[in-house]
């Protein structure tokens, strides 16, 4: 039987896992954006916290995916359902470079363009949202860029705590030897991974401030 | 010759001392008077105190040691925000906002103090004309795209948008070459004579001093060394003084 074949037989199925893939996909950058962009803006403001706080998320980043999935099983409330764990833990992930990028956006404006702002008496709200944040939002970007796409990587691993998404096919070939069903679900994670950094890419270069 | 002050002090410093946190001192005992309506030159080398000196006035820096005042009251009795409202600053680096077009830049203390729309739109206007650029021409532009001097001169019309009563300008015509460098200074000048703001200047620019400033104040080491009229400062027989004319009779701008 050939590949096509096989994907036409089980478009449903694989159209379904992939729904779920972008749904933790999604989630888990939504979170790691809502956490990351604080840290990396409080990074950039405190060169004390920067160490702390890129540390801790360098060393998240070294945890063997596999393994951080297993730590986390035991902690009450994430480890109750499957899905929400693997979103915890992929935005582990996605931290470190969300994080560092906004810290470096904000770190990289020019120091005469934020002593103006200052001296004109605009106060540190309006400095972080009419200047720091948009001068320093395709960096932003482009670290939630490379965060997207290492995500939907490691996605493919939630499958193995439950929590679906197209690593189970990848699972179940791997255990039937079955490389169609390994194919059916590398292949869909390669494509959204590239649709993303496409999307993603044009996003920035659009969001780029106009002065540069 | 600019526009005679007339004698109210609108910025005191008494004593006033800055040291960074870790001890070094950048400025000493200051003691200085700023009268409404002069333009006070702070003359000295790289180091001696003047940015420090300027930066204290609108409290982006403190006094470690005594006080600095303005209209009256100390600087850290006022709300930072509402002072450095009252204060048009302006830096060699210009720091205009590279995401915001000219406009905008412009409007930014106007639209922070809620100003209609079209009052900071025509002021806007009236701001390009005043420092020379056609505001058909410039309003829509942004930063990169003007030349230093065109940079310089909406900094300038930046610090000018809310008409504050003084402004403050570190190296304003810094970057520029001698010769756009002179126009805008006269244009500066001219400019003063109408709108007779309190000016405190940063420069090394002597010849500029001596047009610019109704007195000079002469820094080293932290220290102001003394406070010159133009006519004092032409005709003082200090070495520290004279070797600041040579400068003037030098065949070319050396500098920079």
């Amino acid at each position: 039987m050939g590949l096509l074949d096989f994907f036409s037989r089980h478009a449903n199925e694989i159209g379904e896992a992939t729904l779920e893939h972008i749904w933790l996909t999604t989630a888990a950058m939504a979170l790691a954006v809502a956490v990351g962009v604080p840290l990396g803006i409080l990074s950039a403001r405190r060169p004390g916290f920067a160490k702390g706080i890129l540390g801790g998320a360098n060393i998240a980043e070294t945890i063997p995916s596999l393994a951080l999935f297993g730590f986390l099983l035991p902690v009450p409330w994430l480890g109750e359902r499957s899905d929400r764990l693997a979103i915890a833990a992929l935005a582990l992930y996605a931290l470190l470079p969300i994080i560092r990028n906004t810290a470096t956006g904000i770190l990289s404006i020019d120091p005469a363009v934020r002593e103006s702002a200052k001296a004109m008496g605009m106060t540190p709200r309006q400095i972080l949202f009419q200047v720091e944040l948009p001068l320093s939002l395709s960096t932003l970007l482009a670290g939630v860029r490379i965060a997207t796409v290492l995500t939907i990587g490691i996605a493919t691993i939630a499958a193995a705590v439950g929590a679906g998404g197209l690593g189970e096919f990848i699972f179940r070939g791997l255990a039937m030897v079955n490389n169609q069903l390994i194919l059916a679900g590398a292949i869909p994670a390669a494509l959204l991974a590239i649709a993303a950094d496409l999307f993603l890419g044009i996003l920035e270069r659009r969001l780029r401030p106009a002065g540069r | 010759m600019t526009p005679e002050a007339d004698g109210r002090n609108v910025i005191e410093f008494v004593h006033a001392g800055y040291r960074l946190p870790n001890g070094t001192r950048l400025l000493d005992d200051v003691h200085l008077e700023v009268r409404q309506g002069e333009v006070l030159i702070l003359l000295g080398r790289s180091g001696a105190g003047k940015t420090t000196t300027l930066k204290l006035i609108n409290r982006m820096l403190e006094p470690s040691e005594g006080e600095v005042r303005v209209e009256g009251r100390s600087t850290v009795e006022w709300d930072a925000i509402a002072l450095r409202r009252r204060i048009g600053y302006v830096i060699q680096e210009t720091g205009l906002f590279p995401h915001f077009t000219i406009e905008k830049n412009i409007a930014v203390v106007p639209r922070l103090e809620g100003w209609e729309e079209q009052r900071v739109k025509a002021r806007v206007g009236e701001l390009l004309e005043l420092v020379g650029l056609p505001a058909g021409e410039f309003r829509g532009r942004y930063p990169h795209e003007l030349s230093g001097g065109q940079r310089q001169r909406v900094g300038l019309a930046r610090a000018l948008a809310a008409d504050p009563p003084i402004l403050l300008m570190d190296e304003p015509f810094g970057e520029l070459d001698p010769v756009t460098r002179a126009d805008v200074r006269d244009e500066f000048l001219s400019l003063e004579k109408r709108i007779r703001k309190t000016v405190v200047m940063v420069t090394h620019d002597v010849p500029g001093a001596i047009m610019l400033g109704t007195r000079i104040a002469v820094f080293d080491g932290g220290r102001v060394k003394g406070v010159y009229s133009p006519r004092e400062f032409l005709r003082s027989e200090e070495p520290e003084i004279a070797a600041y004319r040579k400068e003037i009779r030098a065949p070319a701008d050396l500098e920079t």
